[in-house]
């Protein structure tokens, strides 16, 4: 450690993390996926050789990525060393999507390279895509109603995509037969690897700058500080046992909620996750795998001490008991296309309920927490062709010590701007009736959830079929200290003018819908923090004035009467 | 106002800048051979004229002999971010009068739960009518007038004084908002009336909705603003039109530049960079980084072959889109008042805090406790303690070290000074690390690139940041605090078009092709044409927003002419996508998404040669020391020349260690740099190995 100065392991701690940024911004810019090139489903990262953990990752990667691709680059380095994966070579690049092999769900597609100094393997770069179609039952993967994973789609394990740098032919091939839209992948995976490789070259300068011994050295001892820094960020939380629940509504097949207990337990500088007594592992998509489970606590983490930088340091205080035998820890073949979009987004909302107590300056009352998938296939008939649409949807966020929740803000796990109307409209037989601001939907509270999301879409031409994905349609977003709960989502299809509403509230697959039907979809408002009785009555007045609340609903939510002002 | 002035070399041409402090301005005397004068006054927030006048008072060059003023405000801007915004309505297709304030489902930052956000125009003035236009053009439910009618006198008894008029699918078929606007004006008591379509004519309601939504909010006081200054220049004798700097980096007569008021909001900055273009282009170097940083923030641009990049897509703050062409410039984050503090793990972190103008950094002596950057400058002797000090109530270099040893020395191990060196180097790092990002990670190679370092700190980091970003110079404008009211003294008359097309290139149609960029070129020369300001010649550039089919993001690809074959779009593309990301996919298609055209009225050549009075050059290099003094330099005190900027020979050839201060800017070279200046008074700095 002598020659390692501060200086020099700040200065390298930053230069990590441009390393992450530089490859995330190559991504997005190259995709073809509009998932990855405007959703920003994608993240990049720098590995240990030794173990896979996490050195440094992109600020600006899918958060639910956060701390996952260590599962999936430890896994490979396990199986190179017991003979099931291929020996890396320079310019190797593995691909690999395997949920059960530290990863999330199958679209969610892992590329891992091992970064070579001097003849051996310094590091490994790795980074996730979400292709926007694996195969599988239906059309991008999130079916709602699968039983195994088989139904999911095309399931690999690591294999070398490109050998010494050139694209193997073979497995290229046998990608492109077992997925939709086929031709455009090929951009996926040029811009995938691009992206390690622009990494590959700024860590060499980086190395070749500052010696490899030193960038070693400083890697270990910044991810000892990462750790201090956790530590101390956790110290400050008074010592005892914070508990939560938070419910899935359902698994889309059985349609009974599924429980999420969480017992955080803090003594001095740990915070020890217990998810014991959550739900059996489920029939339906519902389903977590660990890696997902893990990275699902780390990142509501991240929410609530962003200033602690991403590395595998940062995750050692936080102790996450393995959830065995739960659906939280499910294993092959369950289905479990649902675990990166929704089922996260309980953990961590069970993560907030329950540090909201610990900690109510910083944490907020539950968000929306749903990525409001609505896929709808079908086919134009005036331009001749199929077609499968996405709407996603944001909703409000929970009011929080300083100030009330955001409306239609992203899902908690993702960073992903939603499609505008007008574009919608231009490439899909569809109209938009109304999109609007859900009125009355933020929690109430002293200070009040944000508004979620009121949507209508009619069906223009043709035959098409509607699947649902969402959640919180049983109970809406819980509200903390005092603070109410969120409107719950919700979906009504006009079907012959007959109002359809799924039995499973928030999920429903392939439901048959003709030119004139509609979808009127309702997202949930934010969680209220805090007494509504407490909040200013200016405030509540202001509310009403602007139309986010009816005088009655004021009256009802907040007490009293709302003041002019 | 009836007279056509033309430009010449021989005229008296004045450029006033509005900034946050003060209000710069340069003037140009071609009648006097091109003497110069230039005056900073405060600026005067409440009404910017003010400081205007007393600008133009303190030259003391009688106003009425001035052949054009071109003025760069900052009044539409600060109106925005202050969200000091005249009071305006909204009317919208029924079912989607919340769209400005949905934004696109996004929080302002990626990690963290919690974060504010207020529309431009709130709720309850915004209304809904009957109409519906589908996505093809086609009209689903036509316009209730009545409601029309009804939803007007309501905004106006509301008390509203502009109007934004904002339907789904207006670019596609603009008649119902046509229809409208039509049915407000025989209401509405001004001509404040902004449709959607006519400033931005392309899908994406949000984007389309705030656009038009700001330029409404900020028309009347930009309207106001620009009356009170015609009044007060009329007042000095100067009854002329006068030229207003726009975010295109193009300047537009007084006359006009109320209708498109949002194409001002961005304008501060790109007079900047129009600013380094033309002096860039002079002295030879085409391609440039530009880095201007202030007090909070730094802005970034990137010029290649003289032409600063143009972005359609600008977001002034966080969900606050206005997609007009604009100079494309980057802010980011860190600037002199970024506060360093030590975290939790003991490592050293600068910014994104920030002690702003009040209280400032800790050597403004008015109250700053944190250190910044700015300090660590002071602390390491690159700038001068005697002209700093001097500000307000004196602060010692040794209480601003002692801090630095408190707050960061002490948990790290450094000295005072070490620390404030850690601190500098970080922030430069970063700062490098941010630029990168916005230019030369973009499939440039550094190498071909100069950085272009203005504003009042901007020279102090520029040869740091060039080391750190591998550019191999720097080049230091004569005058870099006041490059922003250079610009306005020679920006050109530029006008830009967008047009969508969205088609594959082996299904286009090239004569239709021809037919767009030629109707964008004599458009915008008839608008020039208007103006009371006769160009030298017309320049027309087209360049292309291309992608491969399938994506989103797009690569803009200058074309050499107004007939391009589909062969050679595909060819030019493939090579463009090939230099940014090393990719080739011969088996995708090319798809065309944009084609734009800018016309520009070109000005005459400004003589840039007596920006540093000749007359006050110093013989030798020893006259124009001012002392030697200690500055901190890797990790070592050397002891370093500080020269007057303005009294160095023109042909001296100076070594670093070095410094060159001058009335608003200090340009530290580092050992091993080599410093020498051209014709103009600029100093090009070919950085040494590190």
């Amino acid at each position: 450690m002598a020659k390692l100065d501060t200086i020099t392991l700040s200065v390298l701690q930053a230069a990590l993390q441009q390393v992450c940024d530089e490859m995330d911004l190559t991504f997005s810019r190259a995709a073809f996926s509009p998932v990855i090139a405007e959703a920003n489903d994608r993240s990049d990262g720098i590995y240990s050789a030794v173990d896979g953990s996490l050195i440094a990752q992109g600020s600006q990667g899918l958060p639910v990525f956060v701390g996952v691709m260590q599962y999936s680059t430890k896994t490979v380095i396990e199986m190179i060393a017991d003979g099931r994966c291929l020996a890396p070579e320079p310019g190797d690049i593995y691909i690999v999507n395997d949920p059960y092999l530290g990863g999330t769900h199958l679209m969610d597609v892992r590329f891992v390279m091992p970064v070579y100094r001097d003849g051996k393997i310094f590091c490994w770069l790795s980074n996730t895509g979400h292709w926007p179609d694996i195969g599988g039952s239906v059309p991008g993967g999130f079916s709602a109603s699968a039983t195994a994973v088989e139904q999911e789609g095309l399931r690999l394990p690591p294999v070398k995509l490109f050998k010494k740098g050139v694209l193997d032919p073979e497995i290229y091939a046998i990608i492109c037969s077992n997925i939709r839209v086929a031709d455009q992948r090929i951009g996926d995976i040029r811009a995938q690897a691009a992206a390690l490789l622009i990494g590959q070259d700024r860590l060499n300068e980086i190395l070749d700058r500052y010696g490899d011994e030193t960038v070693v050295e400083a890697i270990a001892e910044l991810r000892r500080r990462a750790a201090e820094q956790m530590r101390a960020s956790i110290a400050v939380i008074p010592d005892g046992v914070y508990r939560s629940q938070a419910f899935v509504d359902s698994d889309g097949v059985v349609n009974e909620p599924l429980t999420i207990n969480l017992a955080v337990e803090k003594q001095g500088d740990t915070l020890t996750f217990d998810f014991a007594g959550s739900s059996k592992p489920c029939a339906g998509p519902m389903n977590s795998v660990l890696a997902t489970t893990l990275s699902s606590v780390y990142l509501a983490m991240r929410h609530i001490f962003p200033e602690v930088p991403i590395s595998a340091g940062a995750f050692e205080p936080l102790d996450v008991k393995r959830p065995e035998g739960t659906f939280l820890d499910a294993k092959y073949p369950r289905p479990v296309s649902g675990c990166a979009a929704e089922v996260s987004q309980r953990i961590a909302e069970a993560v907030f309920a329950a540090m909201v107590q610990a900690l109510p300056e910083k944490v907020t009352a539950a968000p929306a927490g749903s990525s409001g998938n609505f896929a709808l296939g079908g086919n134009d008939p005036a331009r001749g062709r199929d077609y499968v649409m996405y709407q996603i949807s944001g909703g409000g966020y929970g009011g929080n010590a300083g100030h009330d929740g955001l409306s239609n803000g992203c899902s908690t796990i993702g960073i992903s701007k939603s499609p505008p109307v007008e574009i919608m409209e231009q490439a899909f037989p569809v109209l938009y009736r109304h999109y609007a601001l859900r009125e009355g939907s933020g929690g109430a509270g002293k200070h009040r959830g944000g508004f979620g999301l009121a949507y209508e879409v009619e069906i223009l031409r043709g035959e098409a079929r509607a699947s649902f994905v969402m959640d919180h349609g049983r109970f809406g977003p819980q509200g903390a200290l005092g603070g109410k709960d969120g409107a719950p989502n919700s979906v009504t299809v006009f079907r012959g003018g007959e109002a359809h509403v799924p039995p499973h509230l928030s999920k429903e697959q392939d439901i048959a819908l003709k030119a004139g039907d509609r979808v009127r979809v309702g997202t949930p408002g934010g969680g209220g923090y805090g007494n509504p009785r407490e909040r200013d009555p200016k405030q509540v007045a202001e509310d009403v004035r602007l139309g986010y609340y009816t005088a009655e609903q004021a009256r009802e939510m907040f007490g009293g009467e709302p003041v002019n002002g | 106002m009836d007279e056509k002035f033309s430009a010449s070399a021989g005229s008296v041409v004045a450029g006033i800048d509005v900034g946050g402090t003060f209000t710069d301005l340069l003037l140009i005397d071609g009648k006097a051979g091109g003497k110069v004068h230039i005056a900073k006054t405060p600026t005067t927030v409440e009404n910017q004229a003010f400081g205007v006048v007393s600008a133009l008072g303190a030259t003391g060059f009688p106003v009425d002999g001035i052949d054009l003023i071109v003025h760069g405000t900052t009044t539409t801007t600060n109106a925005v971010l202050e969200r000091r915004l005249a009071r305006t309505g909204m009317i919208t297709t029924r079912g989607f009068r919340d769209v400005i304030e949905l934004g696109r489902r996004t929080r302002p930052q990626a990690y963290g739960m919690t974060g504010t956000f207020v529309p431009v125009i709130p709720r309850d003035l915004r209304l809904e009518v009957s109409e519906r236009v589908e996505a093809s053009g086609a009209v689903r439910i036509s316009l209730d007038e009545a409601e029309m009618r009804e939803a007007v006198k309501k905004l106006l008894d509301a008390g509203c004084e502009s109007l934004v008029i904002h339907f789904l699918h207006s670019y596609a078929n603009p008649a119902h908002e046509r229809r409208a606007a039509e049915i407000a004006a025989e209401i509405w008591p001004n001509g404040h009336i902004t449709t959607g379509h006519a400033l931005l004519s392309e899908a994406r309601e949000f984007e389309r909705g705030v656009t038009a939504a700001v330029n409404a909010s900020v028309q009347p006081i930009l309207e106001r603003y620009v009356e009170r200054l015609r009044k007060e220049l009329a007042g000095k004798g100067y009854a002329r039109d006068f030229l207003i700097m726009n975010g295109n980096g193009g300047m537009i007569s007084a006359r006009f530049v109320t209708l498109e008021s949002a194409k001002t909001v961005m304008s501060g900055p790109a007079s900047g960079v129009i600013a380094a273009a033309y002096t860039g282009k002079r002295a030879g170097f085409g391609n440039l980084v530009t880095y201007d940083m202030g007090g909070t923030s730094t802005d970034v641009a990137l010029i290649r072959n003289a032409e600063p990049a143009v972005s359609n897509e600008i977001e002034i703050e966080y969900a606050m889109p206005i997609h007009v062409p604009m100079v494309a410039v980057h802010t980011v984050g860190a600037g002199g008042g970024s506060i360093a503090r030590v975290d939790a793990a003991g490592l050293i972190q600068i910014g994104p805090e920030s002690a702003g103008a009040n209280p400032g950094p800790i050597c403004y002596g008015r109250g700053g406790a944190e250190p910044t950057i700015t300090d660590a400058n002071l602390v390491l002797g690159r700038l001068a303690p005697k002209k700093l000090l001097a500000v307000d109530n004196p602060v010692t270099v040794e209480r601003v070290t002692g801090i630095f040893q408190e707050k960061i020395g002490k948990r790290t191990g450094l000295s005072g000074v070490e620390a404030a060196g850690a601190v500098l180097r970080l922030g430069n790092m970063k700062m490098a690390g941010a630029i990168r990002m916005v230019s030369v990670s973009r499939g440039h190679d550094p190498r071909d690139f100069a950085l272009f370092a203005f504003g009042g700190a901007g020279p102090l980091h520029a040869t740091a940041l060039a080391r750190e970003l591998g550019l191999p110079r720097v080049l230091v404008p004569a005058r870099p605090g006041i490059t922003n009211a250079l610009g306005c003294v020679v920006a050109d008359m530029r006008h830009d078009f967008v047009n969508t097309i969205n088609m594959p290139v082996a299904s286009l149609d090239e004569a239709k092709l021809r037919a767009v960029l030629e109707r964008h070129r004599d458009e915008g020369e008839a608008l020039i044409a208007k103006e009371a300001v006769k160009p030298d010649a017309i320049r027309v550039t087209h360049s292309a927003d291309m992608q491969f089919v399938g994506q989103t993001h797009i690569i803009n690809v200058p074309l050499p002419s107004l007939a391009v074959s589909r062969e050679t779009l595909q060819l030019l593309f493939e090579k463009a996508y090939f230099a940014r990301f090393k990719v080739e996919l011969p088996e995708i298609r090319a798809n065309l998404v944009n084609l734009n055209t800018s016309v520009t009225g070109v000005r005459p050549q400004i003589d840039l040669s007596r920006l540093i009075d000749p007359a006050g050059r110093a013989a030798t290099l020893e006259e124009a020391r001012r002392e030697i003094r200690p500055v901190w330099y890797h990790g070592t005190w050397h002891d370093t020349p500080v020269y007057a900027r303005e009294k160095l020979p023109l042909d001296a050839a100076i070594e670093g260690p070095a410094i060159l201060e001058q009335m608003d800017a200090t340009t530290v070279l580092e050992p091993g740099d080599h410093a020498r200046s051209d014709a103009d008074g600029n100093i090009i700095i070919d950085i040494g190995e590190a």
